[in-house]
This record gives C-alpha cells, structure tokens and sequence, in this order.
C-alpha cells in the first residue's frame, strides 16, 4: 500500500513535469499580457492667477496614454501586450473604497496620479503589499525620507532636488544671496524648506525672509505691495514659494531693486518644460501636442516615465511579475530614456528617479542641472536631492543588485502563478480520479 | 625669378585641378541650404537653398544625384550633383530625417520617427513600395552591401529591426542599449556597428547571429559621462578603422576595427552628429551641429587637419569624387 502510494507520487511528479513542459512552451508562443492601473481623482477648479492658462482636469492621463502606445509598439516583437487600467475618482467619491472595487487580483502595478495624503491611504492597504505603486505626481521631500514606503517609487524630481538644482545655476552665476518669499499654504513652506536646505548645502545666504500675506488681487497688491515689501534689502535674486501660483508672477518688474525672480514663478527648477528641445524632446512634445493640443505638463511627463519604466523592464526581464520588475527596475542595469541625455535609472535608497532637472524661464530652457563642475563619486545627477548618505528613508535595499535577463527559452517566471494555479488543477483532477 | 613664377603658376594649375576632384555636400538644418564644399582647398564654395529643415543626404552611386531629406516639407528632393538644380522629388512620409539606398541605387528606406514606420520608395518609379511597421521612433537605417539586410534603429524601443530586403518584412530584433542611434555594416557584411547614445557605447553586433558581440564603452578621461552621446558611426573598408562621432563630447572616437579596442580620441568642433569618408578613404569629414562648421581628419595620420565654417547646424555630408 505504501509502495503504491509512493509510485503513485512518483508518477504523479512525472506527469506534472512533462505537463509543465508541455505548458511552458504552449506559454512562450503566446501573448503576454501586462496590466497597468492609473489612477487619479478629479480636483475642484482653483483659483488662478489670470485666465492664460486653461485648467486641465486630466493632466497625468495623456502621458500614460502615449507611454502604452509606446510600449505596445514594443511589445508587438517580444509577444507582450499592455494594458491600462483607468480609475478616475469623481471629487466627491473616496479613493480608498474606488481603488479596492476596481483593482482586482491581476494587476500589482499602480500608477498614481494622487496627492499625498491619499497615495498613502492606498498604499497601507493590505493588498496592496504585493502591489508596487508609481508616484507620478507627488514631489514631497518627507515621503521620500522619513515617511518613505517601500512598494512607492517616485517618478519626479523632489522638492529638494529642485531647490539644489536652482543653487547650483546661481552658483554658478555667483548669485548667491537670496531673498526668500514664501506663501501661507503648507506646500508653500515645504517649498521653502527645500530652498533654505539648498542654501545651506551649497552656503548661499539668505538676507531676507518673508511671508506673503497680502492679497491675490492683481489691481491692488502688484504694483502697490510689491515694492514696498521688497524694499530696505540687497540681495542678488528673489526665490519665490508659491506652488499654486497665486502672487509669484507679480514680484517680476516690480520689486524695490531691479533683480531677478527664480523658484515656483520666474526662473523655475522643472523636470519637462515646453522649452525643452534637446535629446530628442521635440519628439515627444510634437507627438504629445498632436494627441491632445496642449503642451506636455510634469504630469503627464511622470505617468509617461512610469509606464515606459514599466514597459522596459517587462521586456528586458521578459517578465509581468511584480517582483521581477521592481528588482529590475531597482537594479544597476535599468536606464531609462527620458529624453533628458542622462540614462535615468532609480536610486534604491528611497525609490526616487534620478534625472537632471531643468530650469527654464517662460520662452527659454537656460540651464540642465547638475550644472557642470559639482561633482559627485558616484554619478553627478546624485548632486541633486537627498544622497543616500543623507536619506532618512531605510525601507528599501541599500545594496543595488544587478539582475540579468532572462535568455531565450529558460524558465519563464512570469508564468509562475499560472504554473501554480495549473499544478492545483492537475491536483484536483488527480484527486478526483482517485 | 621667372621660373619661380612659373612654378608658382604650375602649382596653382595643379591644385585648382585636385580642386575639381573632389566636393563635400553639407545639409544645413537651420539655413535650409546645402553648403557647398572644397576639402581639398578648404574652402566653403557656394551655400544654396534647398528646402526647409534638410537633414539627411545621400549621394547615388553613380555619383548623378544627390537625395535630401527635406523634413519640414515632408519630401525627399533630387539634386543634379553637377548643376545642384533640383530634378525631382520622392514621397517620404512624415517627416523624413534619415535614410539609406541599396548597392544598386534604385530603393530609399526612409525612417519616419513620428509614425514609427519605415517607407520603402522605389526610385525610378518615385512610387512608395511599402511601409513597414518598426518600433517607437526609428532613426538609424543602413542597407547591407550584398543587399540582404535592411536595419532600422528605433531609439525608444531600444531595438534594432532586421528587415529582410526580398520581403520588406521584419525577421529578427535584437534588444540593444537604450536609444540606438546611428548604425552601419561593415563592407563584409559579418558586423553591424550600433551606437547608443544613452548608454555611451558602441555596440558591435554579429549579423550572422543578430545577437550583440561587443559592447565598447566610449568613456573619455576627464569629459562627464553624460556628455558621451555616440550619434554617427562609419566603418572603412578595409576593416582596419572605425569612427564615432560623440556628439556633445566634441571628440571622434578611432576604433580598432581588427581587435575592436578603443584607440584615440580625435578633437573636432562642436556637438559632432555625422561622418563621412572620402572617395579614396583617405580623409573623413564630420558636421558640428553647434560650432557650425565641419572637421577634416587625415586618416593616414589620425590628425584632425582643418576646419571649415558652413552655416547654421551642419547636419549630414556627403563627398564626390
């Protein structure tokens, strides 16, 4: 009896590997198949500045949108197919309780079009431990460090990667004593956080600091408070901290002394801009502005880096699995194109995209950080943002494996759970025969 | 003293005659003019206009016509190679930047970037034959000399397609590093040289197995790592030399093309984009796109000899004998 029993595992096994092996080929020849969620919530019309620029509800999508064209037009020679998944959350509507509805089981790969409060209230779920979520959007400096998690990597460039690279340029031009005015919204002063960091860091001085509390009205505030509030100081530029833009474009002409404005307004730090020609950016902004009308935003740039992050790694490690593409992804031989010369690739230390980061007025690109001579042991485009000596955050890997792909008609992963599910049919059936 | 005139005379007939020996043709990108030059005398002879935005230039084997790539009328144009007046045009696509002609002269495979295509023109006919879908943003394209191969380079997808000539369609794609550039057989057929201008490599690849054979990488002392941006790429004939142009690095990379090892660097003008060799092989011409000029490097001696100013962003260049 317990002979039998034994022959019968035995057999059994044998079956089951020639059913595998029948199963994995049957797989190779067939299409695989990559799902990507985005996700974003619609947000309440703000109050602007002027009317010239529209607001636009959907900045994010069209990036994601080109990005899986992109991937699919890939993917027609390496058997892969792309989806997307979009979840728009109406204003009204919770995030939280939309994103468990939609995202089932197959799809681990999220991308987030959501500020942070709400990123971080998906990314504690308990699903979605096994989910890897790309920040296309977010550039706060605390979820980078002390609030870091390790199923988030970051797409754009951080507060503070901006403010250093905005004080390497005025480094550079030897202006180096700023005048800071920052806002009342806690963005604003986060903004400025950075910014005073970048001055210590590079040991710019700022003469003057300032909060704005006067009104958003153009026809009293600009020509009447601005010189007055600017006044008694000498400094070499103005850094202004005002991410909604609700005062900063008044400080330009109209400040005490004749000087520059840099920051949110005036000369602004910026990972795309619609300036940005180089390395073959035109490429994409034509292709962009020929899809929708509209000049490609940071947005749309950050959802575009994700799902091509994606796209690369699937087909490089000819795999779906979220773990293969986060190792991948997270490993030294990830470069990714971004139409920024630079291959950009992650730093595994708090899952931030390292990228150079431009800065560029209304109608010029004038510099790409890291400004040439700040030098780095590593790669010059750590100059920017947090070093991993200097982060906070310790969830992720410190160490950054190299992972090879797959070659040709070795064991195909991404299959694994298929393998599983397969097996425990192959069980059942036996099981029942018996 | 009248012999030393005499000599004198004799040796302007001579040069003016090694002057006619030789032009080199230079689309100018943002002149919309073709410059017009004497390497020989280094000098810029004519500049003309030709089109808007002429980008890649090819001249037919039989040394009769010159082919542009005039991206912003989204047409390739036919030159007279002697009288430079325009004879024809082909249709292209969208926004043709770069392509290649087969040995015999009568098929263009041109790189649509935009729509991720590649349109085969049937010359003598001026008729499009087929468009082909490759990956994200072709560029490089380059026809194998026993006219077996058709490579398009998509610089996004990171591939390079192998096009099969008698079919028009894509057989094999070999992932390479990311954002493949410029590409080119040698006269053997055994290689195809693949430069990436992220990664900062020159990638030789085995044409038998389409499979990547030899990675160089074109690190220069002293020059940022992001400044190594490989773009243009040319191989003699012979197979003693290979040339990389490294855009913004300013430099010319010679490789052994026996041992594949990186041998010197050569120090041209400005962002270098495109390369092209003499008749003879004895020089090797380069367009600046930034400082606006072109470099002459003599090959015997591996010595940049000359610099010539030609206009606004020098973008491709041709020689005829």
């Amino acid at each position: 009896m317990i002979s039998r029993f034994f022959m019968n595992r035995f057999l059994l096994k044998i079956i089951l590997v020639l059913l595998l092996g029948h199963t994995a080929l049957t797989y190779a020849e067939s299409i695989q198949v990559i799902k990507i969620a985005y996700i974003t919530q619609e947000k309440k019309i703000p109050a602007a500045l002027s009317n010239l620029d529209a607001f636009v509800q959907q900045k994010g999508l069209i990036g994601a949108e080109i990005a899986i064209v992109d991937n699919n037009t890939t993917g027609q020679f390496t058997q892969q197919s792309y989806e997307l998944k979009k979840i728009i959350v109406p204003v009204s509507a919770d995030v939280v309780e939309i994103f468990k509805q939609q995202v089932g089981e197959d799809i681990s790969l999220i991308v987030s079009n959501l500020p942070r409060t709400q990123l971080m209230s998906l990314v504690n779920l308990d699903l979605a431990k096994e989910m890897l979520f790309f920040d296309a959007t977010t550039t706060d400096d605390e979820l980078r460090n002390k609030q870091c998690q390790d199923n988030i990597l970051h797409m754009l460039p951080s507060r503070a990667m901006r403010a250093d690279a905005l004080a390497q340029y005025m480094m550079k031009k030897s202006w180096n004593k700023w005048f800071l005015v920052m806002g009342m919204m806690p963005a604003d002063q986060a903004y400025a956080k950075a910014i005073k960091r970048a001055a210590k860091r590079f040991g710019i001085k700022i003469v003057a600091e300032k909060q704005w509390t006067h009104t958003y009205d153009a026809r009293r505030t600009a020509q009447s408070d601005v010189p007055v509030f600017t006044q008694g100081v000498d400094y070499d530029v103005l850094v202004v901290a005002d991410e909604q833009g609700l005062f900063g474009e008044y400080f330009e002409y109209r400040s005490w002394i004749p000087r520059p404005v840099v920051g949110t307004q005036g000369l602004v730090p910026t990972s795309w801009h619609r300036t940005h020609e180089q390395w073959g950016a035109v490429q994409i902004q034509n292709r962009f502005k020929a899809k929708v009308g509209r000049w490609m935003g940071e947005q749309d740039y950050g959802a575009y880096l994700a799902v091509r992050a994606i796209g690369e790694a699937a087909v490089r490690t000819k795999s779906r699995q979220m773990k293969m593409i986060k190792d991948y992804l997270l490993g030294s031989d990830f470069a990714l194109q971004g139409y920024k010369g630079n291959p950009l690739s992650f730093r595994a230390w708090n899952g931030q995209l390292r990228q150079p980061v431009l800065l560029a007025a209304a109608r010029s690109l004038v510099a790409v950080a890291p400004v040439e001579g700040f030098l780095h042991p590593k790669t010059e485009l750590d100059t920017l943002g947090f070093d991993q000596s200097e982060s906070a955050c310790n969830n992720l890997n410190k160490e950054t494996l190299p992972v090879k792909p797959l070659l040709k008609g070795t064991y195909d992963s991404e299959n694994a759970n298929s393998y599983q599910q397969i097996i425990q049919q192959i069980i059942n059936k036996i099981k029942q025969n018996f | 003293m009248k012999q030393w005139f005499l000599g004198i005379g004799l040796i302007t007939v001579f040069f003016s005659q090694t002057v006619q020996a030789e032009i080199v043709f230079v689309t100018l990108e943002k002149d919309n003019a073709l410059a017009i030059v004497d390497p020989i005398a280094g000098k810029l002879l004519k500049t003309i206009d030709i089109g808007q935005r002429p980008r890649g230039i090819i001249l037919s084997p039989d040394y009769k016509y010159l082919y542009i790539a005039t991206s912003d009328d989204d047409t390739v144009k036919i030159f007279d190679a002697e009288t430079f007046v325009e004879v024809g045009q082909l249709p292209s696509g969208e926004d043709p930047e770069t392509f290649a002609l087969n040995p015999k002269g009568d098929r263009l495979y041109i790189s649509n970037e935009d729509d991720n295509l590649v349109t085969v023109i049937d010359i003598p006919n001026k008729t499009e034959i087929a468009q082909i879908k490759v990956g994200v943003e072709p560029e490089g394209i380059a026809v194998s000399t026993d006219n077996k191969w058709v490579i398009s380079a998509s610089e996004t997808t990171n591939m390079i397609h192998w096009i099969d000539v008698a079919t028009n369609k894509i057989v094999d794609n070999t992932l390479v590093d990311p954002r493949p550039r410029a590409a080119n057989f040698t006269a053997d057929n055994e290689q195809l040289w693949v430069t990436s201008e992220i990664a900062g490599t020159l990638m030789i690849l085995d044409v038998k197995t389409r499979q990547i054979t030899k990675k160089i990488r074109l690190d220069i002392p002293g020059v940022s790592a992001d400044k190594i941006q490989p773009v243009g790429v040319v191989i003699d004939k012979q197979r003693r030399w290979g040339y990389v142009a490294i855009g913004p690095a300013n430099r010319v990379a010679v490789i052994n093309a026996q041992t594949l090892e990186l041998e010197k660097f050569l120090l041209v003008g400005q962002r270098v984009w495109n390369l092209a060799f003499s008749a003879d092989q004895k020089r090797l011409y380069t367009t600046n796109g930034r400082s606006n000029d072109i470099s002459i490097i003599d090959l015997e001696n591996h010595k940049v000899t000359k610099s010539i100013g030609v206009g606004r962003f020098p973008w491709g260049i041709v020689s005829k004998p």
